[in-house]
């Protein structure tokens, strides 16, 4: 079996984003890029279970700009056998990451997509959702446990309510929650090794991907600030400061 | 003026009340608002919807098997029945990501996620990075609009309304990829962490499972839902669904409580519509202080104690 797994170049976490002073987008420029953290854990989840003996080959596809390829050699590093880059010129939409991942999942025929369960970037949490629907095959959102057995899977899901756990037949699109596992550390030589990995490059054209129907982009502004408030001394002051707000 | 559909979120026998909250963002859209409700029995719940206040009609679809309902086997009853409305609005929990942008790709529409605030008849602002930026974002005009609302931005609407019940006839053929096998709940009967208006939140701080009574007793005392921080919820202390922030729980109690939590924007993000937020920690320099209302610099295993003493007493 095949498994492949989409890799989003976003900004690092740790980065306190910022706005361009027109109100254009988020500035990038300079800043720390980084696979998306559920991503990793696709990732990760992909090699162990190649590493188990059910799969036997790891993919992993970016969509984006050029640099991308700085995260899918990561994803190589990281123990994926190859990477795709599909180069789209704007940030795509899940609407048309659904589509491009549907063309590449008619040409590699896996048996399971793992994607992570939102893009920290822009926060969408739909495009495996899409992936599924458009593919007509099951989705298993949010897990936070996979085992596969022959032709099916079982999937722990967190949802509001708890542990959710579901049955679903492969192929089946996975999206990951946090808690499903912890990734990996890149070793050196591993990076050394991904250079002479394949890393192949399609465009939007040579998968002849559907466009249109995405949401105009407007202004970018910040959120409401909260400001800083007052701080107390001791649990009296705390229960006075309360009682004098009404909250208590 | 365009017809809405709103997709009911309940648990079988009680609506969730963030369908009340869609409700209250459908409104900003104007137009006739209807309410479907899938279910396996779905005549309480929609004796539930019909009460809400706007509601022109809900729709009733009954629902084979163990009354769970998936994405993949709601999605294209509700992309068939979708034809007659310029909008179909989930709420942004589990139930609404994980259904309705399988809608929108079977409708061959973009979704937009997290409304915060409806600016025009297509446009909308959301959230993104986190919270950290907020974007104006347009739907075509000429396409049905699929949207999940975030609810800790809308309060809920009342009660009194009287809407017609009807049946949804849509056929369609339902997948059998996908099944159902148990759901294990945290057990409780304490207030919900998506709804209580005060909630009382604890982090890597208490250190373990055991320690954590100390915020049950508190927040017990307050009538307050629980909460975490990832730390909290990774380290096993609680269960995942106590989980505040960006990739848990987004919640907007009057009363909020953040004790030994460092105040990671992750974090923030799931309490930013909080009335009130005190936070509790021993760093000074903690960011959480940055955007608390109340700070109080101290021992936890100390102050949270002589808090719920303090409250007992009072
Ligand atoms: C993709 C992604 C998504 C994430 N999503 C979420 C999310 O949804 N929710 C979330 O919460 N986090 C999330 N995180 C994690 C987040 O970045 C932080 O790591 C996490 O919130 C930290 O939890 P904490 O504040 O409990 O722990 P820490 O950051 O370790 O803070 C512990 C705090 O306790 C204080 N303290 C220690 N001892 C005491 C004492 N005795 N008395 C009083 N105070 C004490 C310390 O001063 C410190 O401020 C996410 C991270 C990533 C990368
Ligand atoms: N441009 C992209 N390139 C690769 N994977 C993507 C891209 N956009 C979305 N994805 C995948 O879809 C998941 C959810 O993204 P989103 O729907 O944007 O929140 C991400 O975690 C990725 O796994």
């Amino acid at each position: 079996m095949k498994i492949l797994v989409c890799v989003k170049r976003v900004v690092d976490y740790n980065v306190r984003i910022q706005l361009r002073p027109d109100g254009s987008g988020v500035i990038t420029d300079g800043v720390k890029m980084s696979i998306n953290p559920f991503d990793e854990i696709a990732l990760e989840e992909a090699l162990r279970i190649k590493e188990s003996g059910q799969a036997d080959e790891v993919v992993a596809v970016s969509i984006g700009a050029v640099e991308a390829q700085q995260q899918l050699r990561t994803a190589l590093a990281m123990g994926a056998d190859r990477a795709i880059l599909v180069q789209s010129g704007d940030d795509a939409q899940p609407l048309t990451a659904a589509r491009i991942l549907q063309r590449i999942v008619e040409r590699e025929q896996p048996g399971l997509v793992i994607l992570g369960k939102q893009a920290i970037d822009d926060d969408n949490s739909q495009t495996g959702q899409m992936l599924a629907a458009l593919w007509g095959r099951p989705q298993a959102t949010f897990a936070s446990e996979l085992k596969l057995d022959g032709e099916t899977a079982r999937v722990t899901r967190e949802i509001d309510a708890g542990m959710e756990t579901i049955e679903v037949d492969l192929p089946a699109v996975i999206t990951t929650d946090l808690r499903l596992n912890e990734p990996r550390f890149v070793k050196l030589p591993d990076i050394m090794k991904a250079k002479r990995k394949p890393l192949d490059t399609l465009t939007l054209e040579e998968l002849e991907v559907e466009s249109g129907n995405h949401l105009e982009v407007g202004q970018y502004e910040p959120p409401a600030k909260r400001e800083r408030g007052v701080m107390v001394e001791d649990v009296p002051a705390l229960i006075s400061a309360l009682n004098q707000r009404g909250l208590l | 003026m365009s017809r809405i559909l709103i997709i009911a979120e309940h648990d079988g026998t009680r609506l969730n009340p963030s369908t009340a909250k869609c409700v209250t963002c459908a409104r900003d859209l104007g137009g006739e608002i209807d309410i479907a409700v899938f279910a396996e029995d779905p005549a309480a719940l929609a004796a539930q919807a019909a009460e809400l206040d706007g509601v022109a009609k809900v729709l009733t679809a009954v629902q084979q098997g163990s009354g769970h309902l998936l994405a993949a086997v709601l999605a294209p009853q509700i992309a068939a029945a979708a034809g007659d409305y310029g909008y179909v609005l989930g709420p942004a929990t589990t139930f609404g990501k994980d259904l309705m942008p399988r809608v929108a790709a079977l409708l061959g529409v973009a979704q937009v996620s997290d409304v915060m605030a409806v600016t025009g008849p297509h446009s909308f602002k959301r959230p993104i990075y986190a919270g950290s930026a907020i974007v104006t974002v347009t739907a075509p005009a000429d396409m049905t609009v699929v949207a999940t609302v975030r609810i800790a931005s809308y309060q809920a609407v009342g009660t009194g309304g009287a809407a017609a019940v009807e049946a949804l006839n849509v056929s369609c053929d339902t997948p059998e990829h996908t099944r159902y096998v148990g759901l294990e709940a945290s057990a409780g009967d304490r207030p919900d962490l998506q709804s209580a208006p005060r909630v009382v939140s604890g982090g890597r701080a208490l250190g373990s499972a055991e320690n954590f009574e100390l915020i049950y007793k508190l927040a017990d005392r307050l009538g307050a839902g629980v909460g975490a921080s990832r730390a909290a919820v990774d380290a096993g202390f609680v269960p995942n669904d106590m989980q505040v922030g960006q990739t848990g729980k987004i919640i907007a109690p009057e009363l909020y409580f953040a004790i030994g939590i460092s105040g990671a924007i992750q974090h923030l993000t799931g309490i930013k519509d909080a009335g009130t937020i005190v936070a509790i920690n021993k760093d000074a320099d903690a960011p959480i202080f940055e955007v608390a209302d109340i700070g109080l610099v101290g021992d936890l295993f100390q102050v949270v104690p002589e808090l719920e003493q303090a409250l007992a007493e009072s």
